[in-house]
C-alpha cells in the first residue's frame, strides 16, 4: 500500500505533529515502504486465532482503595513550561 | 405532521470512592488546583495505572441493581483524542467488553403507568480535569484534580419518549446509585451529570432521525429543558426542509438554549486499543455472590415493603422511597412512635416542609428521627394536640431542644383530667348564659363559641376531642 | 589496576581491597578521559556518584552486605532518577528533571548500587543503531565508525569500553541484545513482568522489559537479583517469589537439551556469522549440551507484526508529551493547536515521528481490523510456536543478530532495512520470553552475539548456560584496543 502527502498530512493531524510540504513527502515515502512490508502479514493463516494483546496470560490485580500520594504540585511544576496559581497554563480554549 | 421524540441518555455518575481509579490520589472535592493530581493523574513520563478494587466492586452492585449482565472479564481501552484537560492524550476507558451489560431499570410515568427502559452497558473509565477560562487573560488554566476520578457512564437504549420520561428515568437512577452508596449524588460538584442524545422522527417511522448530543447536563431541570428546547429545534427545521446535523451541542441555561459545540466537531477518530498498562478484569462469581448478599434493599422493593408493612398508600410510599436517606429517616421515625401512618404524614409534611423552607439537607436536618419521633411519641400520648405539636416542632426547629424539653419549658402539657376540664367547662356555662340559651333552642352553631372560649382559659392545652365530648354532655345535660 | 567485572569488584570491595569512592574515581576518570571517542554517556552524575560512595564506604566499614554495595553502575537515560535529567535520548525530555525514582534506579539504589550517570540511546528506544539520540549517535568501541547497536546503545558501548562495569538497558524488539552482540557483552532480557516498568519511560508497554547489561553472565545475574520483583505500582508486575539468579550458574550442561531453529540459521545470515555461532554451539556440545534442529514456523512474521504492536502503542504512550506539563514546549504557540503540534514536531525526530505516525494510522478507523487486530493474532501465531518448542528442548540457541555491526549512517536512509536488523530479536518481545545475549566469537575485530532463549522465567537456566561457556571461553574478556 502507498499512501500519498495528503494521508500524511491527516494522519500527522491526528497524531499532532507539524508537517510541511516537504517533510509530507518524505514521510509518504518512508511510511508507503514500511507498509509494503507490513503488508507480508497478510500471509498469515489467522483464521480462528485469538488476538493477543500481552504477553502473559494473567489478570488485572486490585488495589485497595486508600489515598497513598501526598500533595507534590510544587515540585510537579518545576517541570511545567507555564503554570500560574498551581494552574497549568495553555493558549486560550475556545469552547 | 405529528413527531415522536427519541431520547438516550448517558449517564455519568462518579464512584465515591476515597482514591481515584488508577492512583492513589484523594479524590475529594474543593481542593487547590492540582493539589490533588499525582504522578500518575498527571501522566509524567514512566508512571503506571492500577486498578482501585472499590471502584469494579461498586460497578459490580451498579450491575446487579439493573438486573444486569456482570461480564467475567472484561478490558480497559484507551480512547485517543488530545485535550488539555486529557492529561495523557487518552482516557482510559472501557469500549468493546464493559464491565456491565443489559440492564434496565423500571420508571413510573405521569399517569402512574411503568415502563421499563433499557440500559445497554455501563462501563468504568477515568474523569478528566478541568479547563478554567476565568481571570486569565489570554490563557485557560488546567487544573488536573478531577483527572483519574472514577466514573460509571451508563449507557441507556434509546427508549425515552419525552423530556419528562428522560427526567424520571434520571431521577430513579440518581436515587438508585444513592440507594446503593456507590455514588454521592451531587450534582452541583459533578458527580452525577448526563449526556442526552435526542432526535425526532415522524410517528410510525421506524427509523430514527439523526440525533444531536447535548453535552453535560448536570441538573434535572436542564435536562427537561435542554431536551425541551432541542426537540423543538429539530421539528423546527426539519418542518422548514431543513436537516438536522450529528453534532455535540452545549446548552445554555442563561439563553435557555443548546447550541453547536464547534470545538468538538472536528471528525474524531479515537483509535481505541485495549491498554497495554492494564490486565483484562476478571470477575469470579464468588465475588458477585458476596455482593449481592451485601446489596441494600432497594426502591422498588422497599416502596412495596412500605405499602406492606406499614399500611402506606402508594403514593407515600413512593414518596417516602424516594430517597435513601428519606425511607431510613422515616423507619427510624416510625420505629422510635410506633406510629406509622402518623410517621408518613409528618415526615412528608412538617418536616418536608420545614427542609424546603430552611433549604436545609435531609442530612443536616437540626431535627433527628429520634426527636421528631419524640414529638409524634406526644401526640401518640395526648400529650399534645395536633396544632400544638406544630408549635413544638417550630421550637424544636429552632433549636430550643427536644420536644418533652420544649413542652416543660413553654407549660404545653396538653389536659386531658377530666375533672379539671368539667372544671372550666362549668365555668365557661355559667359565665355565659344568654349562649346557653342559644344553644338549647338549636343554634348549633353557638357550640363552637364555647369550645373557643375553654381553648381560651386552658390556653389551648385541653385535648379538643374531651373537650368537645364533655362541653356537648354538659350544655346538653343540664 | 586491573579493571575487574563486576563481581570482581564486589569481591574486592568486601575485602576492603578497594574503596567505592576509588572505584567510583576510577571509572568517573574513564569516562572523563574517554568518553568523548563514544558519546556513551547523556548525563555524568560525579558528584552525586561520589556523595553515593562515600555512603557506601560507611555502610561497608559496618560489615553491611547488600548485592550492590559500593559498586559503579549507568542507568539508561529511560529511566527516571530523581533531581537528574531524564531525557530518554530525546529533545522533547530534554529540560525533564524526573521528580521520582524508577523502581528499577530505587531498588538499584536500595542494593546499595553507585550510579555514574545516564547513558545514551535511541530517541525513546526507537532505533537499533543508537543514531536516532538528539545527543548524537554512539561509537562502537570496537570500531568507531561502526554503531553500537540500539536502542541501548550507550549503556552497551559503555560496559564494553569498561566505562562502567554495569548498566541497565531495556528491551522492546532486541534493544539489550543486539547492542550487547554489537558490543561484544552479555545482556539479558527477561521474561515480560519480572522487572518493573514503573518510572521506565513506556516505548511499547506490551513488549517494553528492562534487563541488565555487563561483561558476564554472573554480573548479569548479579544486576538482575537487584533489579527483578514484584512492583504493586506496575500492573503487569509479575507476583512470583524472589529468586537468587546466581544460585544455579555453576550447573553443569550435561543432557541440556539446545533448539537450534532452522529459520534462524537460513539465507540472510552472514555466511561467517553462522560458522561463529556454530562453533560456539561446538562449546555447549561438548560441556554435554543435546543440540537439536526445532521449527519456529511463523518467526518470518515476527518483523512485521511488531511494526503495527509496537508503533500502536507508541503512537498512545507519546501523546502524553504535548507541551503543557512538562518537556519541551515550542516558543510562542498562536493557540492549542500550533502548541500541540510545533512543541511535538520539535521535540520529536524523524524515527520517532515515522513510527507515531505509522501507529496512528493502524489504530485509526477503518485500519484497526486489517492492521492492529491481524498483527495481534499473528504475536499469538509466534508465542504458540515458542510454547511448541519448548516441550522439546530446554533452551533455544542462534545468532543475536544477522550481520556484524553495520557503519554508522549505513542504513539510516532505509527504516525497513533498519527494522530487519532485529530479525531475530523480535519474536521473543512478541512472546514475552527471556533471550540473552553473550558474546560468541570475532570476525576481523568485531563481536559475535550468540543468542540464548528460554521459556517462561526461566532467566536462571539462560544465565546459568552463558556461564558454562564463559568457562570456556574468553570473549567476555576481550577489551576493545582502545579502551584498554
Amino acid at each position: 500500500m502507498s499512501l500519498d502527502s495528503d494521508a500524511v498530512r491527516r494522519i500527522a493531524h491526528l497524531a499532532r505533529l507539524a508537517v510541511d510540504d516537504r517533510e509530507a513527502e518524505g514521510f509518504a515515502s518512508a511510511l508507503s515502504d514500511i507498509f509494503e512490508f507490513v503488508e507480508t502479514l497478510e500471509g498469515a493463516d489467522i483464521a480462528g486465532v485469538e488476538p493477543m494483546a500481552h504477553p502473559l496470560d494473567a489478570e488485572q490485580r486490585l488495589r485497595p482503595d486508600a489515598v497513598t500520594e501526598t500533595d507534590q504540585r510544587d515540585r510537579f511544576q518545576q517541570s511545567a513550561p507555564s503554570a500560574e496559581g498551581g494552574l497549568y497554563l495553555v493558549p486560550r480554549v475556545i469552547e | 405532521m405529528e413527531w415522536e421524540t427519541v431520547i438516550g441518555l448517558e449517564v455519568h455518575a462518579q464512584l465515591n470512592t476515597v482514591s481515584k481509579i488508577f492512583s492513589g490520589a484523594a479524590t475529594a472535592y474543593g481542593a487547590e488546583p492540582n493539589r490533588q493530581a499525582c504522578a500518575v493523574d498527571l501522566g509524567l513520563p514512566g508512571v503506571l495505572p492500577v486498578l482501585n478494587g472499590a471502584v469494579v466492586a461498586k460497578a459490580v452492585m451498579l450491575g446487579l441493581a439493573i438486573d444486569a449482565r456482570i461480564a467475567p472479564r472484561s478490558v480497559f481501552a484507551r480512547k485517543n483524542y488530545f485535550y488539555p484537560d486529557l492529561p495523557k492524550g487518552y482516557q482510559i476507558s472501557q469500549y468493546e467488553l464493559p464491565i456491565v451489560a443489559q440492564g434496565h431499570l423500571d420508571i413510573e410515568l405521569e399517569d402512574g403507568t411503568r415502563k421499563r427502559i433499557g440500559i445497554t452497558r455501563a462501563h468504568l473509565e477515568e474523569d478528566a480535569g478541568k479547563s478554567l477560562h476565568e481571570g486569565l487573560g489570554a490563557m485557560t488554566g488546567i487544573d488536573l484534580n478531577r483527572a483519574g476520578t472514577p466514573l460509571v457512564e451508563i449507557v441507556s437504549e434509546p427508549d425515552l419518549r419525552s423530556a419528562k420520561e428522560a427526567v424520571a428515568y434520571m431521577k430513579k437512577l440518581h436515587a438508585l446509585v444513592r440507594y446503593l452508596g456507590v455514588c454521592d449524588g451531587n450534582m452541583q460538584e459533578g458527580s452525577f451529570r448526563c449526556d442526552a442524545n435526542v432526535s425526532v422522527r415522524p410517528v410510525g417511522q421506524e427509523a430514527f432521525g439523526t440525533r444531536a448530543e447535548i453535552k453535560n447536563l448536570n441538573s434535572f431541570r436542564f435536562v427537561e429543558r435542554a431536551i425541551n428546547f432541542e426537540v423543538e429545534r429539530q421539528i423546527d427545521l426539519l418542518e422548514a426542509g431543513g436537516q438536522v446535523a450529528q453534532e455535540t451541542r452545549l446548552y445554555d441555561p442563561d439563553r435557555d438554549e443548546t447550541r453547536s459545540m464547534r470545538s468538538k466537531e472536528e471528525a474524531n477518530d479515537y483509535r481505541y486499543f485495549p491498554d497495554p498498562d492494564l490486565l483484562p478484569v476478571v470477575i469470579h462469581p464468588e465475588f458477585i455472590e458476596r455482593l449481592r448478599t451485601e446489596l441494600p434493599e432497594l426502591p422498588d422493593a422497599k416502596r412495596a415493603r412500605f405499602i406492606d408493612a406499614y399500611g402506606l398508600s402508594d403514593y407515600d410510599a413512593g414518596m417516602l422511597t424516594g430517597s435513601r436517606e428519606l425511607a431510613d429517616f422515616f423507619e427510624a421515625v416510625a420505629a422510635g412512635c410506633d406510629a406509622p401512618k402518623l410517621a408518613a404524614n409528618w415526615v412528608m409534611g412538617e418536616f418536608s416542609a420545614a427542609l424546603n423552607r430552611s433549604e436545609v439537607e435531609l442530612r443536616d436536618s437540626p431535627v433527628s428521627a429520634a426527636d421528631l419521633a419524640q414529638l409524634l411519641c406526644r401526640i401518640e400520648d395526648q400529650t399534645l394536640s395536633g396544632k400544638l405539636a406544630k408549635d413544638v416542632f417550630e421550637a424544636m426547629w429552632a433549636g430550643e431542644g427536644d420536644a418533652d424539653a420544649v413542652i416543660a419549658a413553654r407549660g404545653l402539657k396538653q389536659i386531658t383530667d377530666t375533672g379539671a376540664i368539667d372544671a372550666i367547662i362549668d365555668a365557661v356555662i355559667s359565665a355565659n348564659p344568654a349562649q346557653v340559651e342559644q344553644y338549647r333552642s338549636g343554634k348549633d352553631k353557638v357550640f363552637g363559641f364555647f369550645v373557643g372560649q375553654v381553648m381560651k382559659q386552658t390556653q389551648g392545652k385541653a385535648n379538643p376531642a374531651q373537650v368537645n365530648e364533655r362541653l356537648r354532655a354538659r350544655l346538653l345535660g343540664d | 589496576m586491573k579493571l575487574e567485572t563486576l563481581t570482581g569488584w564486589r569481591r574486592r570491595l568486601r575485602a576492603r581491597e578497594i574503596s567505592s569512592r576509588e572505584l567510583t574515581e576510577l571509572y568517573l576518570g574513564r569516562i572523563a578521559r574517554l568518553d568523548a571517542q563514544l558519546n556513551s554517556f547523556i548525563t555524568v552524575t560525579d558528584e552525586l556518584a561520589l556523595a553515593a560512595a562515600d555512603a557506601a564506604d560507611e555502610r561497608l566499614g559496618r560489615g553491611e552486605e547488600t548485592p550492590l554495595l559500593g559498586l559503579p553502575v549507568a542507568q539508561k537515560d529511560i529511566f527516571c532518577t530523581e533531581g537528574v535529567r531524564t531525557s530518554c535520548g530525546s529533545r522533547m525530555l530534554d529540560p525533564f528533571v524526573a521528580p521520582y525514582d524508577a523502581t528499577v534506579v530505587a531498588r538499584m539504589k536500595a542494593a546499595g548500587a553507585v550510579m555514574l550517570g545516564k547513558t545514551n540511546m535511541d530517541e525513546f528506544a526507537m532505533g537499533s543503531s543508537n543514531e536516532t539520540s538528539f545527543y548524537g549517535p554512539v561509537c562502537n568501541p570496537w570500531d568507531p565508525d561502526r554503531v553500537p547497536g540500539g536502542s541501548s546503545g550507550g549503556s552497551a558501548a559503555a560496559v564494553a569500553a569498561r566505562l562502567v562495569p554495569a548498566a541497565t538497558g531495556t528491551d522492546t524488539g532486541g534493544s539489550i541484545r543486539q547492542p550487547a552482540a554489537f558490543c561484544g557483552i552479555t545482556g539479558l532480557k527477561p521474561t515480560y513482568g519480572r522487572v518493573s516498568r514503573y518510572g521506565m519511560i513506556a516505548f511499547a508497554s506490551s513488549l517494553d522489559q528492562g534487563g541488565p547489561m555487563a561483561a558476564t553472565a554472573e554480573d548479569c545475574a548479579l544486576m538482575l537479583n537487584a533489579m527483578a520483583g514484584f512492583d504493586p505500582r506496575d500492573s503487569t508486575s509479575v507476583e512470583r517469589r524472589a529468586e537468587d539468579f546466581s544460585a544455579d550458574l555453576e550447573r553443569d550442561l550435561k543432557g541440556l537439551r539446545i533448539g537450534l531453529p532452522r529459520e534462524f540459521f537460513g539465507e540472510g545470515l552472514d555466511p561467517e556469522m553462522r560458522a561463529a555461532i556454530e562453533t560456539a554451539l561446538a562449546v555447549l556440545k561438548d560441556r554435554g549440551a543435546i543440540l537439536v534442529d526445532i521449527n519456529l514456523p511463523n518467526s518470518g512474521l515476527s518483523v512485521p507484526a511488531y511494526y503495527v504492536v509496537a508503533p500502536a502503542e507508541c503512537s498512545s504512550n507519546l501523546a502524553r508529551y504535548d507541551g503543557v506539563r512538562f518537556g519541551h514546549r515550542c516558543a510562542d504557540p498562536l493557540d492549542l493547536q500550533d502548541l500541540y503540534t510545533r512543541s511535538r514536531a520539535e521535540g520529536f525526530g524523524a524515527e520517532v515521528k515515522r513510527r507515531i505516525m505509522i501507529g496512528t494510522y493502524v489504530l485509526s478507523a477503518g485500519y484497526y481490523d486489517a492492521y492492529y487486530l491481524k498483527a495481534q493474532k499473528v504475536r499469538r501465531l509466534i508465542a504458540d510456536d515458542f510454547r511448541r518448542a519448548f516441550t522439546e528442548v530446554d533452551v533455544i540457541a542462534g545468532p543475536t543478530t544477522p550481520e556484524l555491526p553495520f557503519r554508522l549512517g549505513e542504513k539510516s536512509a532505509d527504516p525497513v532495512k533498519m527494522y530487519l536488523s532485529d530479525i531475530y530479536t523480535i519474536a521473543v518481545n512478541l512472546a514475552g520470553l527471556p533471550g540473552l545475549s553473550m558474546p560468541a566469537g570475532t570476525i576481523g575485530n568485531l563481536p559475535v552475539g550468540l543468542q540464548l532463549i528460554g521459556n517462561y522465567f526461566d532467566e536462571a537456566r539462560l544465565l546459568n548456560v552463558a556461564h558454562q561457556f564463559q568457562q570456556d571461553t574468553d570473549w567476555h574478556a576481550r577489551m576493545p584496543a582502545a579502551f584498554v
